[in-house]
């Protein structure tokens, strides 16, 4: 009895302390400021799109938005490149140069990459890859290397034996039984890995802040910041753009729930 | 094969670690000669340096709470929640929602409802009838670092309660059966069972949880600034490193206090180790 009551009470707490927010968020962007502020929770008086016009009229968040794309897609396909050619040396060659391979990015899953803030900075400076989007898909890709090799050399384990020395036996080389067999079979765990990775750089804010000083080079996360300088009085604004900053992730997220679970939490398990 | 991966981790993330290393024993604002100080960065930071400690005090402080908080609704919720439900299913789907926002937009959401004028907390205090209630949260001094904690637990409590679920549906249904037959309570069964048999969990929660929170950084960029709230009461490791960098541009002594960041999240995670690992562990 105790047990079923506190748990009926918990749950609907955190669910409303989890959905009130999100209501006053998608609400506050159809709303005026006086609005927001007097009646968070109310319809609003009428639905328009000021917000999200005068969002895409006065600020460069839509740039944002556009560079925001651009380097989360090539960080996250470089790095699954990346990761899976090293994880496939790691799995199928337990030679040397396999062993070295997964002692040194277990080495980086021991070294948050947070202690390399000061000789990054001035490694990319003196490179010249501040301010470029190459620069910071170099930082994404190394800095979740070692998860990705972690969560990808466990999947390419899995697969049997059996298939790898069948392909041998044909003659295929490493590369073609990379290829044709190992990515083919290891779908789900590639799919999994590239929602963590998406997710993750497509709301990284520390590289950014580091490495992007030009307004036209900013991504999304590192544009609001500065946009929260500009309105900070107005919080519908700011809500518009939490919410076009948001709508890709949710979007995906209700369609693939169990993927984005399975790929935020195959994240998590690092260990 | 492992090229490419290979360059890349060598170039940009083991050689900067050492480097990072060479540059704690020096002077400088990264534009004009470097000069050798050897440990005097060190020493400085522990002898002569009161936002240093501050900081330092700061971060366990909200390393402490957020762990404890975060871990034990996670346990709880997963508890809660460990059968494969409809009803349960959706509750999960919506406990983990925060976990795919960014961390900017989770700090503007709480940025609002902190908001001391304009905020849905204090309007909610007032209007219950609580004014005292009604508090500046992030704007004073001994109420913003827990305000941002709190928000930090709202933030992944979801993620971690799915790695509990997942820990919990291994455990053998056999030994809860064997339980209920002995007449053995549900807290009874909680102590004796769940709890020893999800620990290999519940120390990758908290070691998870330590990392996410000197990570902290985004929401407290967002919610106080660089500087760290009132009389730096927000300051961690991580808003200070880059405070250092960027405001003072002492970057010897920004790697220094990279250092020490390190050393004390290994040092946690480690210190938890001890405490809950050792008894469980074959």
């Amino acid at each position: 009895m105790i047990f079923k009551s506190s748990r009926i009470i918990s749950l609907t707490f955190f669910a409303a302390l989890i959905l009130i927010p999100s209501l006053i968020v998608v609400l506050g962007s159809f709303k005026t400021d006086s609005e927001v502020y007097n009646k968070p929770l109310s319809l609003p008086e009428n639905w328009n799109l000021d917000n999200y016009q005068r969002l895409i009229n006065e600020s460069e968040l839509e740039i944002s938005f556009r560079n925001s794309v651009v380097v989360t897609l090539l960080s996250v396909v470089f790095t699954l490149l990346f990761a899976s050619l090293a994880s496939f040396a790691i799995a199928r060659m337990i030679t040397i140069s396999g062993k070295v391979l997964a002692t040194l990015f277990a080495l980086g899953l021991a070294i948050p990459a947070q202690i390399n803030l000061v000789p990054i900075y001035y490694i990319f400076r003196d490179l010249g890859l501040t301010n470029s989007f190459f620069g910071l898909v170099i930082i994404n890709v190394t800095t979740t290397l070692p998860i990705s090799i972690f969560i990808l050399t466990a999947f390419f384990r899995e697969i049997s034996r059996d298939m790898y020395e069948a392909s041998e036996v044909d003659g295929a080389s490493p590369l073609r039984i990379y290829r044709s067999i190992a990515l083919p079979l290891s779908r789900p765990a590639m799919g999994a890995t590239a929602i963590f990775l998406f997710v993750i750089n497509w709301n990284d804010l520390l590289w950014p802040l580091l490495l992007i000083q030009e307004s036209d080079k900013k991504t999304l996360p590192l544009a609001m910041l500065a946009y929260r300088g500009e309105y900070f009085v107005s919080f519908s604004m700011l809500f518009t753009a939490v919410m076009v900053a948001s709508l890709p992730m949710v979007i995906m997220y209700l369609m693939m729930q169990r993927s984005f679970i399975a790929g935020l939490t195959a994240g998590a398990v690092k260990g | 094969m492992g090229a490419p991966a290979l360059i890349l981790f060598l170039a940009f993330y083991l050689y900067p670690a050492l480097q990072n290393l060479q540059f704690a024993t020096r002077r400088w604002d990264g534009i004009t000669e470097p000069e050798n100080v050897g440990f005097r960065n060190f020493t400085n930071l522990l002898t002569n340096d009161d936002l240093f400690y501050k900081t330092l005090g700061n971060n366990l402080e909200f390393t402490f709470l957020v762990v404890i908080f975060q871990t034990a609704l996670a346990l709880i919720f997963a508890v809660f929640l460990v059968k494969n439900s409809k009803v349960n299913i959706a509750l999960r789907t919506l406990y983990f929602f925060p976990t795919i926002l960014s961390s900017v937009s989770v700090g503007m959401i709480w940025l609002f409802l902190y908001d001391p004028n304009f905020g849905a907390i204090n309007l909610f205090f007032t209007k219950v009838g609580l004014p005292s209630f009604a508090l500046n949260w992030l704007g004073s001094e001994s109420s913003a670092l827990y305000a941002i904690a709190f928000s930090q637990v709202w933030f992944h409590t979801g993620q971690m309660m799915v790695v509990y679920i997942a820990g919990l549906q291994q455990i053998p249904k056999e030994l809860y059966e064997a339980a209920e037959v002995d007449g053995a309570t549900r807290w009874k069964q909680f102590t004796s069972i769940t709890w020893p048999m999800a620990m290999p969990t519940t120390l990758v929660v908290m070691a998870y949880t330590t990392i996410q929170s000197f990570r902290a950084f985004d929401l407290i960029m967002v919610m106080t600034n660089s500087t760290a709230g009132p009389n730096n009461s927000t300051s961690i490791f991580s808003t200070l490193v880059y405070f250092t960098l960027f405001n003072e541009l002492r970057l010897g002594y920004a790697a220094a206090q990279t250092i020490f960041m390190v050393a004390t999240m290994v040092l946690i995670t480690w210190l938890q180790r001890r405490a809950f690992g050792g008894r469980y562990e074959k």
